[in-house]
């Protein structure tokens, strides 16, 4: 049973089919990469999962039961892009008061709190203010915030945005963490590495479309283009003959293509028939960066408003 | 603990902890009392004497009219039309010779014009010239007597109101209601529009921040804004209230100050007064104006007063803040966008403010009496009425139906700006124009 199953869903507004029958399953301990260009519909699509939005048609299914905005609100933990703080608040206060929101009770939220603020080096902060804080320093209360109740299910919209390596690393490891002990992680950005990096499973939409959805190795096994690379001390003369076709050479490194029918050994051979000495041979995949703006080249910058008929 | 009750929990504590809210429940009083005495001070000393030059065919008027602090007459023999402002003179009054029968223009030619009051003041003062001067020379009354008859006539009574409230007769003192009613209207509005602003932007700081879409996942919008209206309410009534306690410390505190001979004399003419009206008892001046200002204090129903202020300043908080928590939830962050959506807002607050300033002078006309009962303007002009007496300024049914129709109201524009604020809370990007809005509030779910 998937922790969140979410089928054909849909939300129209007056101009827009913000989301169009999207359909995609969240496992219990993975970190799910929910992806897409400005205005593709992930906000909107947030937006249904943690209640802010009925959707239009289709359903959402949390644990197997149908998804209750108000009976599973407090399983839930969603920090937003933007800071969700309010400025003249002391921090140990507001935390508190987001933790009672979530349906914790204040002598927990306290002790929570005081854990998490060791853990993340922030025992000094309790009694300032926003205000006083940087951008970095906001975004680690914000995600303290976000998981304080121990949610079953995590909704992550740009976590790293301001964050300096070690900090960012810091909440990286938890977020390990958090989807080891079994909570489902949905993560929504634009930064291609840190979902490779991070993301076991990834679905790609673009005007309100699942257009990809898959794990991350397959996602790329499937849009591999049978590239690889070679190191070899020296080059032959001729290469017309070869199984591949030569697309880049700098200082005895070589980009190839395999030639359809052929394979990777075919490669080899050709080399070691030759007598050049190989250093290095290694599959080039694409990166997630380079899927994303495959699909998604040609879309103009910002969604253009269509008109429905309904 | 209650998701609204801890809502209503943060918005106060918040905001009763800031040093501002100490210092404005203050410094607010210390403003409004400067705000007030500086106008009067300015009313008085703005005030100028009219120097007017007389040319006067008839030759008598320069025994009647008299100069004082308002107007210096001048009848200087070589004075005429042309030459009067290089007399220093700002206006001519030319009166040509007056024949019993027929009706003469007389003309005033003014370099610097004269303010209404002025006008009819110098109406007032010719005809009665005519008057006494008729008397004088038709009747064998001589001028002194004429005049000591007139200053006696003076001495002679003075009127005192009562309403009428069947066997309790208390003497009214209408400056006093006055004075009260137009404080009380006065505060309502400045707390209407300062507790307004403050939903307002408490809604917007949510908004701008996204707090609203983390918090809504676990609260619905209707009891986010209910819970911030509710908390700041509780904010004003807390500083109202510590309003009252000042006034009465510092009444106590100014008490303690006056000598203990003259607090003598003013329970003595305390006694007297409620043993025999009138009876004349001996008491130092000082020791008089005492007694007068107690027993205006003492004359007005103060719980009554307290209790309406407390109604309509909450009635009147409640309709118009969930409308400008409407707004504060449509706007971007541009704060100039909220200016346009305000005006209609607060247009009738400012109106009714007009309103109550002619209620507390004529509380029973037609117009205050409308203006007190219509929830849009009731809570700022009822309280001008008040102090005037229930039932004797305000008939009984007139005040239940402007309480109901305020509660009426309230839970209306709640509803409305319930429906728009939810939908608004969560809609970035898009300026929002009165048309949008209401097709949020009355589209069918």
């Amino acid at each position: 049973m998937s922790m969140l199953e979410v089928s054909h869903l849909k939300k129209y507004f007056a101009t827009q089919k913000a989301v169009d029958d999207i359909s995609f399953k969240v496992e219990k301990g993975s970190i799910f990469g929910l992806l897409g260009p400005n205005g593709a519909g992930k906000t909107t699509l947030i937006r249904m999962i943690t209640g802010i939005f009925y959707p239009d048609e289709g359903g959402i299914l949390f644990n197997g039961k149908k998804f209750s905005p108000t009976a599973d609100a407090s399983r839930i933990g969603y920090m937003p892009e933007e800071r969700g703080l309010y400025k003249k608040m002391k921090i140990g206060e507001q935390a508190i008061y987001f933790a009672q929101l979530k349906g914790l009770s204040r002598a927990d939220a306290v002790a929570r709190i005081k854990d998490w603020f060791i853990r993340f080096d922030m025992k000094g902060w309790w009694n300032k203010k926003i205000e006083d804080l940087s951008k970095g320093m906001a975004q680690k209360l914000q995600f303290v915030i976000t998981v304080l109740h121990e949610p079953e299910l995590i909704i992550l919209d740009e976590p790293f945005s301001g964050l300096d390596p070690v900090n960012a690393n810091l909440i990286k490891e938890e977020i390990f963490r958090l989807a080891t002990s079994g909570a489902a992680v949905i993560f929504s950005t634009h930064r291609m590495e840190q979902v490779e990096e991070i993301c076991n499973q990834i679905v790609l939409i673009d005007r309100g479309q699942k257009i990809l959805d898959g794990s991350v190795a397959q996602v790329k096994q499937d849009f591999k283009e049978n590239l690889f690379r070679i190191h070899v001390d020296s080059l032959p003369q001729e290469t017309s003959l070869a199984p591949f076709d030569l697309l880049a050479e700098k200082e005895h490194t070589i980009t190839l293509r395999i030639k359809a029918g052929r394979t990777p050994n075919d490669v080899l051979k050709y080399f070691i028939d030759r007598e050049c000495q190989i250093t290095h041979f290694t599959e080039m995949l694409p990166s997630l960066n380079e899927i994303f703006i495959r699909l998604v080249e040609g879309t103009p910058l910002a969604r253009q408003f269509q008109t429905i008929q309904s | 603990m209650n998701k609204i009750g801890l809502i209503i929990r943060r918005e106060y504590l918040t905001r009763v902890r800031n040093k501002t809210f100490l210092l404005s429940t203050f410094l607010l009083p210390v403003m409004i009392v400067l705000l007030i005495s500086s106008a009067g001070f300015l009313a008085i000393k703005g005030k100028t004497t009219h120097r007017i030059a007389v040319v006067d065919e008839n030759g008598y008027f320069k025994d009647y009219l008299k100069s004082d602090s308002g107007i210096a007459f001048n009848f200087s023999p070589g004075i005429d039309s042309l030459n009067y402002s290089a007399k220093n003179c700002s206006a001519v009054l030319i009166i040509p010779e007056l024949k019993e029968g027929e009706k003469t223009v007389y003309r005033l030619k003014y370099k610097k014009q004269l303010g209404l009051g002025d006008i009819s003041d110098l109406e007032r003062r010719i005809s009665s010239a005519i008057t006494d001067h008729f008397i004088y020379t038709k009747t064998n009354v001589s001028r002194s007597r004429l005049d000591s008859l007139r200053a006696a006539a003076n001495e002679m009574a003075e009127l005192k109101t009562f309403p009428d409230e069947g066997k309790n007769v208390k003497a009214s003192s209408q400056g006093f209601a006055y004075g009260v009613g137009y404080a009380c209207g006065f505060l309502i509005y400045i707390l209407t529009f300062i507790y307004g602003a403050a939903v307002m932007r408490g809604v917007m700081e949510e908004k701008t921040s996204r707090i609203a879409e983390v918090i809504v996942s676990s609260v619905k919008p209707f009891p986010l804004m209910m819970g911030k209206i509710i908390g700041i309410g509780a904010v004003g009534l807390t500083q109202f209230l510590l309003w009252v306690v000042l006034i009465v410390l510092v009444a106590g505190v100014g008490q303690a100050f006056i000598p203990h001979d003259v607090l003598q004399e003013v329970n003595n003419l305390q006694q007297a007064n409620s043993m025999t009206m009138g009876s004349a008892v001996q008491a130092s001046e000082a020791a008089q104006k005492i007694f007068r200002i107690r027993q205006m204090i003492g004359g007005a129903n103060w719980l009554l007063i307290v209790t309406c202020f407390i109604y309509y300043f909450l009635g009147g908080y409640l309709f118009y803040a969930s409308l400008f928590a409407a707004v504060g939830s449509v706007v971007n962050e541009d704060p100039q966008e909220a200016q346009s959506l305000l005006l209609p807002i607060s247009m009738p607050i400012v109106f009714s403010f007009i309103i109550m300033s002619i209620a507390a002078q004529d509380p029973g006309g037609s117009l205050s009496v409308w203006a007190s009962i219509i929830p849009l303007s009731s809570p700022i002009v009822m309280m001008a009425r008040i102090p005037y007496g229930v039932p004797g300024g305000v008939p009984y049914w007139q005040l239940l139906l402007s309480m109901a129709l305020l509660a009426g109201g309230f839970l209306f524009t709640t509803w409305l700006a319930g429906k728009i604020y939810r939908t608004g809370i969560l809609m970035y990007g898009k300026k929002p124009n009165w048309k949008t809005m209401w097709s949020w509030a009355f589209r069918r779910e």
